[in-house]
């Protein structure tokens, strides 16, 4: 299979908060809101650049998304900021009504999504924010993998006209994808080709995904690894393709099996090529406290699942 | 000088449309809608300074406003209509399928001068903020104008936004609650007593003022152009504005029972024998 390089691990978030900088330097229209969490959302070095296209609301995240939404009238492009819980959860009222039923050009950026956050436990920890994002007529949903993508998707974002929740998180993962890649919202990227079984994961899944894929090479099973970066619009013609190839899925997620990518692989299949498939997703259950390590292997998010799954979608072709 | 009897012929008409529309479709808010009418013909007759022929999102160089409390969208919309946004006959698609005059007002179906959904109430003060800030970005001297219920503000999110204006000066922002004392289950002073609203906003940093009759046409033109007056001058600008819900059709007068109820036949002959039309029925 093809072989990435860690170049080095990062943060996501630091990608976001790169991403920025560089749109502030580069497109006029963007301005930034962030609801006292500066630091973690990697927002700073924006803010000092730019002090007057920053705007701290304090910890009032329903009046910092209705904000965003007044901002677009005048053609300016805000990006809010603070954890995936508070960005989604909490403001979906404001969200529904503020941004996506009135179709403002607004880019809701959350940090700290998934269990991964780690010690902060269940509070912090959501789950079932792609869900709760997918479901809102309009709104694209992406969930990146790595720093380089993250940088990425957050210029991208800014040239597309619409709503959009952007899910990036707080530990430092493997760095991998191309620094200079070209992110295109909507469209999937195959990493690797193989032929017995597709693991179709997005966010921090995606690197667990390769590993897995290199240890089921070596047991002589070859597993092609698709990253779904966005998951809403989801990009259909690429994962029915690999289905159609390889005859079954694995869907790799942090986030609830209810409501996640898998959930809209599933649909999918359904719709146009029932095949099977295998979720690595947390299974109807809140985080706790743990390191981010711990977590992802108690709640089952790592490649030792990634490679049970594959084996069991294989068995169950027909 | 404004001229305040021409207002209150277009406010007369502006009342006749409210009850028509709600009666058509036997569903709406005439309340709330009724109480507002002469802040609405003020504003959208007199104040605003607005390009109603040729609607624009961004309204670069006009004032803009936002109707947070989006249940009384009939007087919204017969004042768009009246005021030119729209056709006036478009007025009888009011809450029914297919319609751009959705039950809550929506930037959903494009209708021209609506710039946000609302109807969850306590959204539209944030939004405001917003819109006065991306003025201040552009160097746009226009002003912005939000209009709340008085119960609209037991919701929180409202007072998120009041903490935030004063403390980012956005002193390009006039807003006015209604204060017809009246909510779907009563009085505002035996569902949830609010207290002394404008004391509330002055100790959140806002310059307040009031309008003390909100439905005499003279006191709210004099109002708003006070409230004008107090902008640019690093605080944003409350009015308290006292109205009588379902002001000029005496037996919806003063009651929180015509809050979201149309009127029968009968109702709608007596409502309309006390309205006189003046600029033609749609």
């Amino acid at each position: 299979m093809k072989e990435y390089l860690d170049q080095g691990a990062k943060d996501t978030r630091s990608g976001f908060g790169a991403g920025l900088v560089e749109l502030g330097r580069n497109n006029p229209k963007v301005v930034t809101l962030c609801a006292d969490l500066i630091g973690s959302l990697k927002m700073g070095d924006f803010q000092k650049e730019f002090p007057d296209r920053f705007f701290q609301v304090g910890i009032a995240e329903a009046n910092m998304i209705g904000i965003a939404a007044g901002l677009t009238i005048g053609d300016k492009i805000p990006f809010t900021g603070t954890f995936a819980n508070f960005s989604t959860g909490r403001v979906y009222d404001q969200i529904r009504q503020s941004v996506a039923y009135s179709g403002k050009n607004v880019k809701i950026c959350a940090s700290h999504s998934g269990l991964t956050l780690g010690e902060d436990g269940a509070t912090h920890q959501i789950l079932e924010d792609i869900g709760l994002m997918k479901m809102l007529p309009g709104m694209t949903v992406i969930n990146t993998c790595d720093y380089n993508q993250t940088k990425a998707a957050t210029l991208a974002i800014a040239d597309y006209e619409g709503p959009v929740y952007l899910r990036f998180g707080r530990p430092k993962v493997p760095n991998f994808t191309p620094v200079d890649q070209n992110f295109e919202i909507g469209k999937a990227v195959v990493l690797s080709e193989g032929t017995d079984v597709s693991i179709i994961a997005t966010g921090h899944l995606v690197w667990k995904a390769l590993e897995a894929a290199k240890a089921l090479e070596e047991k002589g099973i070859s597993a092609e690894v698709v990253n779904v970066h966005t998951i809403k619009p989801l990009d259909d013609k690429t994962i029915l393709a690999s289905a159609k190839k390889t005859g079954c899925v694995v869907t790799a997620e942090e986030h609830q099996a209810y409501g996640g990518l898998g959930e809209s692989v599933s649909g999918l299949l359904a719709r146009e090529f029932p095949a099977p498939q295998e979720y690595v997703a947390v299974m109807d259950s809140f985080g706790e406290s743990g390191t981010p390590e711990q977590l992802l292997e108690k709640y089952g998010l790592n490649a030792a699942s990634i490679i049970a799954s594959a084996e069991k979608a294989i068995k169950r072709k027909s | 000088m404004a001229d305040i009897s021409k207002l209150e012929s277009i406010a007369s008409q502006v009342r006749r449309d409210i009850v028509r529309m709600v009666h058509r479709v036997q569903s709406g808010h005439p309340g709330g809608s009724l109480g507002c009418t002469e802040y609405f013909v003020a504003l959208y007759f007199e104040i605003l300074k607005h390009n109603s022929k040729n609607f624009s999102m961004d309204a670069v160089n006009e004032d803009l406003f936002f109707l947070s409390n989006g249940h009384i969208s009939p007087v919204f919309y017969s004042v768009l209509s009246r005021s030119g946004y729209f056709d006036v006959e478009e007025l009888n698609t009011f809450r029914k399928l297919n319609s751009r005059l959705q039950g809550h007002p929506t930037t959903h179906e494009n209708l021209p001068g609506v710039r946000i959904a609302s109807g969850s109430l306590g959204q539209g003060m944030s939004v405001a903020i917003g819109a006065a800030l991306s003025k201040k970005l552009n160097k746009d001297n226009r002003l912005v104008f939000s209009l709340h219920g008085d119960g609209e503000i037991q919701e929180g999110q409202i007072w998120e936004a009041a903490m935030f204006a004063p403390h980012h000066k956005v002193d390009n922002l006039i807003s006015t609650i209604d204060a017809n004392g009246q909510q779907i289950d009563g009085k505002t002073d035996d569902v949830m007593a609010l207290g002394d609203i404008g004391e509330k906003f002055k100790t959140f940093g806002w310059d307040v003022m009031k309008i003390q009759d909100g439905n005499d046409m003279a006191q709210v033109v004099e109002g708003l152009n006070a409230a004008i007056a107090k902008t640019g001058k690093g605080k944003p600008v409350m009015i308290i504005m006292n109205t009588d819900m379902g002001a000029g059709v005496d037996f919806m007068a003063g009651t929180h029972k015509w809050h979201g109820i149309p009127p029968n036949d009968e109702q709608l002959e007596n409502a309309l024998g006390q309205l006189e039309e003046t600029l033609g029925d749609y």
